[in-house]
């Protein structure tokens, strides 16, 4: 069976959709069909990936338009008359093909105050109980393939990236700000320089993620509601001074 | 980074996609959904008649519209309106300006509004059906010169929390408006009404009780559930529980948004006569 493919070939100055016409078999997903691609029509094809697992997050890209792990998606997916449009993320500049340059995320992921833990007392234990660990441990799960970042309309569409973090590092955030042992206040941060703010919670951060990964509901909403109760709630102010609870 | 986009694969412009699906769908018809009720509840919320059905009776009991209530002040010369002994504060005030129409919804209505419209779930939506903000996903929406989300105007989101208090005050009138629905006359009994507005104030609590805000209060915003002696608390039981309504927030939005707006619509129908209740207290 003959399938065609548009996939966008050039740089960040000039390129077009090239289309390919290659045989598929059964089983294969996009990156296998990228790599045929490769093999029998353009060995020059620029794509960046690694484990071929969807653990890497090497193999991003738009795929008809979705950001998507090109090694998770079948291509039983599409209707067999469907042709295949392919192109680099939108988000980050293009370096070659469907390669961008996605740097910018490595240097938003320094700026984050690192985890500070807590001053162990009297001989105590750091022990974290079940409980406590499932909550943080379902951002551990990020693989860092930066679907989120590229679908996120703050950065894609609204391009600011100098006042939003993105998706990605709220996540991050969240996992810092919610350890049970950790001493860090990260919050004027996150209202003030990593933008939470900005997010007006469309979610499709969410929808993309290969982890899924509940990053609106479990990781930007509980950032946005602690920045509440710190900076717009007057009456959570008082319970806290009154009961003496530490805000950290 | 600016203007540095991987542009040259996509073109400029709203609605700008290569998705080959139909992603217009999902905020089209949600768009139209919030939009059919807000024009229903607009026209309801002006009739100020035909609220309460009590089949004549003026004793203890009666089904009242869920738009109506509380029922602050009645206009008693109003057809199908609830007898004086219902109203907090008796009747229509004489110092009420002109400006505001006779009709007790009119009082009422932005409470629960402000919680839906302040909502995180509805926040998603209208965002992308009615301000194309985006749109959808990876599909361009309005190309704003300087956006600012939720930090300049919209920073008023923030209040979501004191418009959940409103709401929990809601639930409970409602709640208390289903209790009066099984009396009539001061005899119990029930109707089909009662059945709906029993429901009514059940999936309002839903709605209310699986709410991000809530869900922030009820556990979300303490680091450990544990601490300090390893023990579960009260706390993490009761968050748990919140979360297991929100991961179906939008199931309890939509349910408690459509019955509200039917439990008006029975109440008005049996009110007007076009409808028969039918009840253990014989019609």
């Amino acid at each position: 069976m003959e399938r065609k493919f548009n996939i966008w070939r050039g740089s960040a100055e000039k390129g077009e959709f090239k289309t390919y016409s290659i045989k598929l078999e059964r089983g294969m997903v996009v990156l296998d069909a990228i790599h045929r691609i490769q093999a029998e029509h353009s060995n020059d094809l620029a794509v960046r990936w690694n484990c071929k697992a969807g653990k890497c997050g090497s193999c991003s890209m738009e795929i008809n338009g979705r950001p998507k792990l090109s090694c998770m998606t079948r291509m039983n997916e599409f209707a067999e008359d469907d042709s295949i449009t392919i192109q680099p993320l939108k988000t980050f500049p293009i370096i070659k093909d469907l390669v961008t340059d996605v740097s910018w995320n490595y240097k938003q992921n320094k700026m984050i105050p690192p985890f500070k833990p807590r001053v162990k007392k009297n001989g105590e234990d750091h022990v974290m109980y079940q409980q406590d660990v499932e909550r943080i441990q379902e951002f551990r799960k990020c693989i860092e393939c930066y679907l989120c970042q590229d679908v996120c309309h703050v950065l894609r569409d609204q391009d600011k990236k100098e006042r939003f973090v993105g998706p990605r590092f709220m996540v991050r955030l969240a996992s810092l700000e919610m350890h049970p042992l950790d001493r860090g206040d990260r919050i004027p941060k996150i209202k003030n320089e990593f933008g939470s703010g900005m997010c007006n919670i469309t979610r499709c951060c969410t929808d993309v993620c290969p982890e899924h990964i509940q990053i609106t509901d479990n990781g930007i909403i509980p950032l946005k509601e602690r920045v509440v109760d710190r900076f717009y709630d007057p009456i959570m102010w008082i319970y806290n001074k009154l009961f003496g609870i530490d805000t950290k | 980074m600016k203007n540095e986009q991987a542009m040259g694969a996509n073109e400029v412009g709203l609605f700008q996609t290569h998705r080959s699906d139909t992603w217009w769908l999902e905020p089209f018809l949600t768009g139209l959904g919030f939009l059919s009720f807000v024009i229903y509840t607009t026209w309801a919320m002006f009739q100020g008649d035909y609220y309460w059905f009590s089949a004549g009776h003026e004793g203890f009991g009666g089904y009242l519209s869920p738009f109506y209530s509380p029922l602050l002040f009645i206009e008693e010369s109003a057809a199908g309106s609830a007898p004086l002994l219902h109203a907090w504060f008796g009747s229509w005030p004489e110092w009420m300006p002109n400006l505001i129409p006779v009709t007790p919804a009119i009082l009422i209505l932005a409470g629960p509004l402000s919680f839906r419209l302040t909502c995180y779930y509805y926040r998603k939506f209208y965002y992308r059906s009615y301000f194309l903000s985006p749109p959808a996903c990876a599909v361009t929406g309005v190309p704003q010169k300087n956006y600012k989300g939720e930090t300049a105007l919209l920073v008023v989101q923030n209040l979501h929390r004191f418009t959940l208090y409103i709401a929990i005050g809601f639930v409970a009138v409602l709640s208390y408006d289903a209790f009066l629905s099984f009396f009539r006359n001061g005899k119990i009994g029930v109707g089909v009404g009662s059945i709906i507005l029993l429901l009514n104030p059940i999936f309002l609590a839903g709605y209310t009780f699986g709410c991000h805000a809530f869900r922030h209060l009820s556990g979300g915003r303490h680091d450990c559930f544990t601490c300090p002696k390893g023990k579960e608390k009260v706390r993490f039981k009761i968050w748990q529980s919140v979360s297991w309504l929100n991961g179906r927030h939008m199931f309890w939005a939509w349910i408690s948004m459509v019955w509200v707006a039917l439990t008006d619509i029975y109440v008005r129908l049996v009110s007007r006569g076009i409808w028969t209740d039918f009840s253990t207290w014989g019609n």
